[in-house]
């Protein structure tokens, strides 16, 4: 005999306003099986959940429903709740009449109408639950970070000093990321390298971290807690325990055309190469795509000069499998192609550069050792000018809907190291806003226009057309003094906007991780839980997550590195209890449930059956609880009806269909 | 009056089959424009216009006939609002509003340039005669 | 209940937890309203969703059933909207077959991120229904009058 609560939460008047109350519990009353209903401003509030605390005890509750904001929200909430007041938590339902009710209609009948019908499809499905019985899983002490850029690097540096192993997974033959790339920082000016390299010395030094550099992420299996990972460690073709990293091979390599990924493909590397000289490892690696002897089979001049032996052309890919508690991504970013925005000329002219570019050509090891000249003809430009906002809050057929959100800060800062260095360089920013928002961010902004005379202008560029003397006219205008500019310059530089890595797709797949239409993973909570996935042991951390600035990215990463080890320093998980479980007696052992789990979690066994009297064995399908994750894709496959999952049974939605239907 | 501007704006949008509040007032459209000197009313204030609903003003500008109708705003556009299919969209309003009487009788002697040949004026009046 | 009262549809959407149910919170905070004859069926996963339900739901007089689930390969559980999608595609051209429309059965992929396309995909679906009009409720074959 079932005695179902309804209690039905006015959310202020999130709820209240569009539903009406009073009458979505006079109606619960009718239902079948109710024996309590009640409403109250707030019911996650202690005072609610004493509420329903209460109520559980008085009147010997066996099963609630909870009218109120999403399952997604609060659901937990209330199960906690339950649970406290001695009645299993998987006895609780949530109808969802916030998000699906009062939130999108505006007529209070029509949204009071829906609310009971909402309400009445959770108490037919309450009064058809089940208690359930979590089950316990182990929790593997060591996580992996993917991406050795500043997220990655400060996550494992956090979670390394709270005492647990981490593995860092980084596909280019160096950690440091895009940090590395750059020369100076904002809102102070700090040395990028300088504040970096001491964190990428900590990474390699620490006794807990290990570093998997030009390796890859190949196979994601498992789930939280024991997630077991394949990784594909690239043929270096250099022995890493023999080489000292006394840079002689690249020194003398002969293959000297491929364009350099660090300086942005601004100059060249030889084949045999680190990305740049603080790398770390300081090991090299040799592109098998340039390297001629792995190409032709004649050359070996870097064998013949390695002093140590560590040259090795005959090394293969090599594939690992370690097991992981928790994965955090921080895959990072990469510049946009300007391909749907040829009107800026990017590639008619060696002098319309992105600012990352700009940021290699400012740096004392770019390709220009540090002074700004013109990448065409290396004379020193005199007049330079910033585009704003390139490809970034574009329509989607343009380029990318978001604002890059770093942008306004790195041009204010490439204006100002400018105008500090070269006095008589004129700089022109055309802006469409200057978005500003940060500790110390609008002064600095300020200090470019009022203190190094930067020109900033209201307005886009419509064109910038090389002409024939080399220089490059600018189209623009000034919207606030209504006229039109032509401007020659000398540099153009794009801030083009920024998107998440490529290969973060890929990973997002075999992590199960949702991704959003920019190709951004989604938290599990936009506000609430802004570094976790929604899928469980999974954390975020940098701009795979949203575009995000350096001291965002490092707490960021912190607040990640803290939910990893919150999830590390458990001893046991629970698990989902809503797994499938099938009817032994009515099985027949046919395999299709196993044939579509993706989890391995069915299996056969012959098993003793008394069926009516009669003893018998046959084998009939058994879920293995711990692994299975409860999607149901086998109840489906069942021919016969037998394979079902707890907490959504086939009766239960049943009914709900029916309720709604009614 | 009132519901007559909202009308008019409504229909420079259904014509040019653009959304004018997807705008953030970059001014790219005004910085391609190739005729922009000669404009009394901007590209992009066309676009403001049509969201303020004063497209009174737009049919009565001078813009409506420098615009060349080269769409570089309409390419360049970040936001895909299409600037130049609201000029053309308020041109074909201006159009409408002239009615049958394309030429009128008194604006012939302004229109008139030494240069002009005498058989254009011969066949537009041909063409327009009411 | 009156006769000439407009056709109030009644649909029943499915919602997969990962990806739609979250896309439908997203319309509901964002404010983007979609017709209330839309109801709500939380499942863990699109392939959760049984054919017997939808069949079950036609029978008892929906109008119109929605299938939501996280985009191809995007799954939750990696290839659920996979097996949820061939399902359904049989189901449906057998459903056309004994004579519930093309139009009154939907798959749609809608993400956690995608609360405006989850409200547009409702609207449009609701309206589809409106223009069809009432479904004939598919009886009981065994029971003959």
């Amino acid at each position: 005999m079932h005695g179902i609560g309804v209690f039905v939460c006015h959310c202020g008047s999130n709820i209240a306003a569009t539903v009406d109350v009073k009458k979505v519990v006079e109606m619960a009353r009718l239902e079948p099986g109710v024996v309590h209903a009640e409403d109250y401003q707030y019911m996650c509030s202690e005072a609610g959940q004493e509420k329903i605390a209460a109520a559980i005890k008085e009147k010997g509750l066996t099963g609630i429903v909870v009218c109120s904001c999403s399952p997604r929200m609060h659901e937990a909430t209330f199960r906690k709740c339950a649970e406290k007041a001695g009645i299993n938590p998987y006895m609780v339902e949530i109808a969802n009449i916030r998000e699906q009710c009062s939130w999108i209609h505006k007529d209070i009948n029509e949204g009071t109408e829906k609310a009971v019908i909402l309400t009445r499809a959770a108490i037919a499905k309450v009064s058809l639950n089940t208690s359930l019985l979590p089950g316990e899983s182990k929790v593997t002490k060591r996580a992996l970070v993917i991406g050795g850029g500043i997220a990655g690097i400060q996550t494992a540096l956090d979670i390394a000093d709270a005492g647990y192993e981490v593995d860092i997974v980084e596909k280019t033959p160096s950690i440091g990321g895009k940090m590395a790339q750059l020369d100076k920082t904002f809102p102070t000016l700090d040395c990028s390298a300088c504040i970096l390299t001491p964190k990428m010395v900590d990474a390699a030094a620490h006794e807990k971290i290990t570093l998997y550099t030009y390796s890859e992420i190949e196979k994601v299996s498992g789930f939280v807690g024991d997630f077991k990972v394949d990784i594909r460690k690239k043929a270096r073709y250099v022995n890493m325990d023999k080489c000292t990293g006394c840079g002689v091979c690249m020194e003398k390599c002969p293959s000297k055309k491929a364009l350099s990924e660090f300086n942005s493909g601004l100059n060249n590397r030889p084949a045999i190469y680190t990305p740049f000289a603080q790398a770390i490892p300081n090991v090299p690696v040799i592109d098998p795509t340039q390297c001629i002897k792995l190409k032709t089979g004649k050359c070996g001049v870097c064998e013949k000069f390695c002093q140590a032996g560590a040259i090795d052309y005959k090394q293969q890919d090599e594939v690992v499998t370690r097991k992981y508690g928790a994965i955090v991504v921080a895959t990072g970013f990469e510049v946009i192609k300007l391909d749907n925005l040829e009107e800026y000329a990017y590639s008619q002219s060696k002098d319309v550069i992105t600012s990352l570019e700009l940021e290699r050509i400012m740096n004392a090891a770019g390709p220009t050792k540090g002074h700004l000249e013109r990448l065409s003809d290396g004379k020193s430009p005199k007049n330079i000018v910033f585009i704003q906002c390139v490809g970034s809050r574009c329509d989607e057929s343009k380029g990318k809907p978001y604002c890059s959100k770093i942008c306004c800060m790195y041009t204010a800062k490439h204006a100002m190291l400018i105008r500090d260095k070269y006095p008589d360089v004129n700089v022109t920013v055309f802006y469409i806003d200057v978005r500003t928002p940060g500790k110390n961010f609008d002064e600095f902004y300020r200090r470019a226009v009022e203190e190094y005379g930067v020109n900033y202008v209201k307005g886009q560029v419509g064109k910038v057309a090389p002409q024939p003397d080399g220089s490059l006219l600018v189209h623009g205008v000034d919207l606030l003094d209504g006229k039109q500019l032509k401007i020659s310059a000398d540099m153009v530089v794009l801030a083009a906007a920024i998107e998440p890595n490529p290969s973060v797709r890929q990973i997002a797949t075999m992590l199960t991780a949702s991704i959003d239409t920019n190709n951004f993973l989604t938290e599990a909570h936009p506000k609430l839980r802004p570094v976790e996935s929604p899928t469980a042991g999974v954390f975020l951390s940098g701009v795979c997550q949203g575009p995000k600035d350096i001291p965002e990215t490092v707490s960021q990463a912190g607040a990640a590195a803290i939910k990893v080890v919150g999830l590390l320093a458990k001893d046991k998980l629970l698990t989902n209890p809503c797994t499938a479980k099938a009817d032994e007696l009515l099985c027949n052992g046919c395999s299709a449930c196993a044939n579509v789990c993706p989890y391995g979690a069915i299996s056969y066994e012959d098993k003793l059956i008394f069926d009516h009297g009669v003893r018998k064995t046959h084998r009939v399908a058994v879920v293995n609880s711990a692994l299975c994750q409860g999607c149901g894709a086998c109840t489906v496959a069942c021919p016969s009806g037998v394979m079902d999952l707890q907490g959504f049974s086939n009766r239960q939605i049943i009914a709900e269909v029916d309720t709604i239907c009614r | 009056m009132e519901a007559s501007k909202k009308r008019q704006s409504e229909m420079v949008q259904e014509i040019s089959g653009t959304n004018p509040l997807k705008c953030m007032k970059c001014g790219k459209c005004s910085a391609s424009c190739p005729a922009y000197e000669k404009m009394d009313i901007k590209p992009h204030q066309f676009v403001s216009y049509v969201i303020n609903e004063d497209v009174e003003a737009l049919a009565k500008c001078d813009s409506l006939w420098v615009c060349l109708s080269c769409f570089a705003c309409v390419e360049r556009c970040p936001r895909d609002v299409k600037p130049g299919k609201i000029v053309d969209a308020a041109r074909q309003i201006a159009v409408r509003q002239k009615g049958g009487s394309y030429l009128v009788p008194d604006e012939i002697p302004a229109l008139v340039d030494e240069d002009l040949p005498q058989q254009l004026l011969v066949s537009a009046f041909r063409k327009f005669r009411r | 209940m009156s006769m000439n009262e407009e056709f109030r549809p009644k649909i029943v959407a499915f919602c997969c937890n990962w990806c739609s149910y979250a896309g439908a919170d997203l319309a509901g905070s964002s404010r983007l309203a979609y017709p209330a004859d839309v109801k709500i069926i939380r499942v863990p996963c699109s392939c959760r969703v049984n054919p017997m339900f939808i069949l079950r739901a036609f029978e008892r007089g929906a109008d119109g059933v929605i299938i939501c689930g996280c985009h191809p390969g995007d799954c939750h559980y990696s290839t659920g909207n996979y097996y949820a999608r061939r399902r359904m595609t049989l189901l449906f051209s057998m459903l056309d077959y004994v004579g519930i429309e093309r139009g009154r059965t939907r798959v749609e992929w809608v993400s956690a991120a995608e609360g405006v396309k989850f409200s547009n995909t409702m609207n449009d679906f609701v309206e589809t229904i409106r223009s069809m009009g009432k479904n004939v409720r598919l009886g009981d074959l065994r029971c003959k009058n």
